[in-house]
């Protein structure tokens, strides 16, 4: 199919009848499941096949659409299936469920009280979305949209105002007036370091070439944070329209979005998304009758945590391994093949038709002073409501973790909340007022970072967690500076020595002194941040460490070295089930009476801990 | 091994023989062979006209890439920072206790191969261990023997 139009005003022509015909589609029919990467991972699959037999079986195949989107957010309660046009929100459906949902809520309009979301506190059942304590602090901007959409089509995105904001641009806009709108609207670069995304557009823009590249870094490797894979998931035309956009005001005719080669779906998404594009004439020369030309190239990655850093990304692109180089040059000068090239987060891309629809003004009033617009965090961890979160900048801590997050899960204590992945630090309890910013996160020794936010609990280990982030920047230092080489490496001997029980009182020193060397000493920005979630660890939990190497104790119970496993004799039962499992034999006993557990065979796995069901089996 | 140099020549057609496409390439002969052979590595040198070490560099940089051949399951561990502190380290060394192995190695049967991944974004699921296309949530060591069996089984019948 080619239907490539002769001018803008032909193609607003036929998205003006799209959105005609969508207009009552809230009013009509409809299963809307989420089927992103965890809701398929739970089974959405299988609810979508059972769903669809139902409907076929009572004849209503036609009248009833399904609408397979991608993630909602709220991961936890994944699959969810919300019925229109009353938008009844059901939760964690299994396939055995599809045969209810349409018997009772499609053909005798009841709602299933058991699918029905309960809010632990109230006890009492929700059921539309927006009445979710989860939802209810959000402003999801962005994510709101994936709800609506099937990912697959582009008809959908253009129903929702898609390319609206591109044709704006072409038709009304030069170059230089979108770069000012957005550098008005304050937006800052979302993959973490929060540079001005306007001025780096003029950089590029103003940088002297005939060739000109822009990339959408969708190599999300931050562990713990999936926004960017939800948004390129679930609404891929959004990411690919602020691309566009993004072209037409640098001046590039070129494309490439990199994306982590564990993402599949999102890989599989955005291909069809640029189909789609193609046979709309969205691409290719001569968009819409104007005289801009673009085409954009998907590639993937090949797993290397560093490739998110701008140089090392630009290496990968051309073929190469992905080590980072000196700056300056910085890409807006000399980029891919030594061309000036511009790189931008997904969720920077995705911005920028919100802030051409919406215009700057509407945007900047979101946020604090110096961050604007709304932020995707991933809440994960020790948390009851893990989901992806869009908030608007300047909330706080506290109101993420609990109000949004729900607290922590088991009436566990809360221990730290650790943002920025492997670049970021982790923050106590006492500045859980802190608001959400760029420059706040900072000033506590971590930063804002792509978005992820790890809820940790009094049973996570500090020193374990330094030690957790260490192991995973030693393993993707790309080796090329000798102090991020070698320095981390020396960083975590030290850490494993204190996790062992052999560490020293000075080695608290030692570390913090390697730990700023690191920092001040590395090229690229995975060295000079990857001693943050250490020394944060060490400002913050101090006494943890030194409980490690003073007290030999690990208080959370995860350093195996300093950990025993003991039973409780008046709680076993003597069932048996410890003896069962262990791998080493090390558990003595009879059945009916209590059973001991053999230190000098003990491997310290705590299986048996994870299996006895009468807390008989302790840590200490 | 003739058929796998017959589907590197075709994949490097695919290709256009362009050394910016490099990593692309080796993706898809991994995908092909489930590893990358060392032949394969010389006829991609050879026909993008490159030094062997410059595939080399990229074969041995990225994580994903194998030059030794891999199981018939391949189980990937998450152990991505929300998975970790709910106990994926744990999941792993049940792991390598049950088949006897380390990370990055295939048992002798060349039934499995042990990875870890760090975060697949399915963290409200955590921890998780995915082997082929199939997600296992919610990951328990008691859960591993079971999982495993699963796959031992399937090689009998």
């Amino acid at each position: 199919m080619n239907m490539r139009f002769p001018g803008i005003c032909e193609f607003e022509s036929l998205c003006g009848k799209i959105r005609e015909s969508k207009k009552d589609e809230s009013s009509e029919l409809c299963l809307i499941v989420s089927s992103g990467t965890c809701g398929q991972a739970k089974g959405s699959l299988a609810v979508i096949d059972a769903l669809e037999k139902s409907l076929k079986k009572h004849n209503l195949d036609k009248k009833v659409d399904i609408r397979i989107t991608g993630c909602h957010g709220f991961c936890q309660v994944e699959p969810i299936v919300i019925v229109n046009p009353k938008n009844i929100f059901y939760q964690s459906v299994k396939p055995e469920d599809a045969k209810e949902i349409v018997s009772e809520t499609i053909i005798n309009k009841k709602v299933i009280d058991r699918l029905l979301y309960v809010d632990p506190k109230t006890g009492k059942k929700i059921k539309h979305e927006k009445d979710i304590p989860f939802y209810q602090k959000q402003v999801r901007a962005l994510l709101a949209n994936n709800v609506l959409i099937d990912p697959t089509k582009i008809e959908d995105y253009i129903g929702i105002k898609g390319y609206a904001a591109l044709c704006e641009v072409l038709k009304t806009m030069k170059a230089e007036e979108v770069i000012y709108e957005v550098k008005k609207s304050g937006l800052r670069g979302r993959g973490g370091a929060g540079f001005p995304t306007g001025l780096k557009w003029e950089f590029c823009r103003k940088a002297k070439g005939d060739v000109k590249y822009i990339v959408c870094n969708a190599d999300e490797g931050d562990p713990g944070a999936y926004m960017n894979r939800s948004l390129l998931e679930g609404n891929p035309h959004s990411v690919l329209e602020g691309m566009l956009i993004g072209a037409y005001a640098i001046g590039s005719s070129e494309g490439f979005i990199y994306v982590r080669h564990e993402y599949p779906l999102a890989v599989k998404n955005v291909k069809i998304a640029i189909t789609q594009m193609e046979e709309y004439g969205l691409l290719g020369k001569g968009i819409l009758g104007t005289d801009f030309n673009f085409d954009i190239e998907v590639i993937t990655g090949a797993g290397a945590f560093v490739c998110g850093e701008e140089t090392a990304l630009i290496a990968s692109i051309e073929g190469k391994k992905g080590e980072p180089r000196q700056r300056p040059p910085f890409p807006a000068q000399k980029g891919i093949w030594r061309k000036p090239t511009n790189i931008n987060n997904v969720e920077t891309w995705a911005n920028i038709p919100l802030i051409i629809n919406k215009g700057a003004e509407w945007f900047s009033e979101i946020g604090t002073a110096k961050s604007k617009g709304t932020k995707i965090f991933s809440l994960v961890g020790k948390i009851n409501n893990t989901g992806l979160v869009e908030v608007p900048m300047g909330i706080t801590l506290r109101e993420m973790v609990y109000d949004i997050g729900g607290g922590i899960p088991n009436d566990k204590k809360f221990k730290a909340v650790q943002t920025g992945g492997p670049s970021g630090g982790c923050i106590p309890e006492e500045f859980l007022d802190t608001t959400v910013d760029y420059e706040s996160l900072e000033a506590l020794g971590s930063i804002m970072g792509s978005g992820g936010m790890v809820v940790m609990d009094e049973d996570t280990c500090m020193v374990d967690t330094a030690k957790y982030f260490l192991e995973f920047l030693q393993e993707e230092s790309c080796g090329k500076c000798l102090t991020c080489r070698e320095g981390i490496e020396r960083l975590l001997e030290i850490l494993n020595r204190i996790t062992e029980g052999t560490g020293k009182e000075q080695d608290i020193e030692l570390l913090k002194e390697l730990g700023e060397l690191v920092k001040d000493t590395s090229m690229c920005g995975l060295g000079q941040t990857a001693p943050n979630p250490l020394l944060s660890t060490i400002k913050y939990f101090k006494d943890e460490y030194m409980a490690h190497i003073r007290d030999k104790k690990c208080t959370a119970g995860i350093c195996r070295a300093l950990v025993e496993y003991f039973i409780i004799a008046d709680k076993c039962t003597g069932c048996g089930a410890c003896m069962k499992v262990c791998p080493e034999e090390a558990i003595l006993g009879e059945k009916k009476k209590s059973y001991i557990i053999d230190q000098s065979k003990c491997i310290k796995c705590g299986i048996c801990f994870e299996t006895c069901k009468f807390d008989a089996v302790v840590k200490r | 091994m003739m058929e796998a140099l017959v589907s590197v020549e075709s994949i490097l057609d695919k290709w256009n023989n362009e050394d910016a496409s490099l990593i692309s390439i080796l993706l898809d002969i991994q995908s092909e062979c489930n590893y990358l052979p060392k032949e394969a590595l010389i006829t991609v040198a050879d026909r993008l006209n490159i030094p062997l070490i410059q595939v080399y560099s990229v074969a041995t940089f990225y994580k994903v890439f194998s030059l030794k051949p891999r199981g018939k399951n391949i189980i990937n561990v998450c152990v991505g920072t929300a998975c970790h502190v709910r106990g994926g380290q744990r999941i792993v060394d049940e792991v390598k206790r049950k088949l006897n192995i380390d990370v990055g190695e295939t048992t002798e049967d060349k039934l499995f191969t042990l990875e870890t991944v760090r975060c697949l974004g399915c963290c409200a699921l955590g921890p998780v261990v995915v082997i082929g296309n199939t997600y296992y949530s919610y990951v328990t060591q008691k859960m591993v023997g079971t999982i495993l069996n699963k796959y031992k089984k399937s090689k009998n019948t």
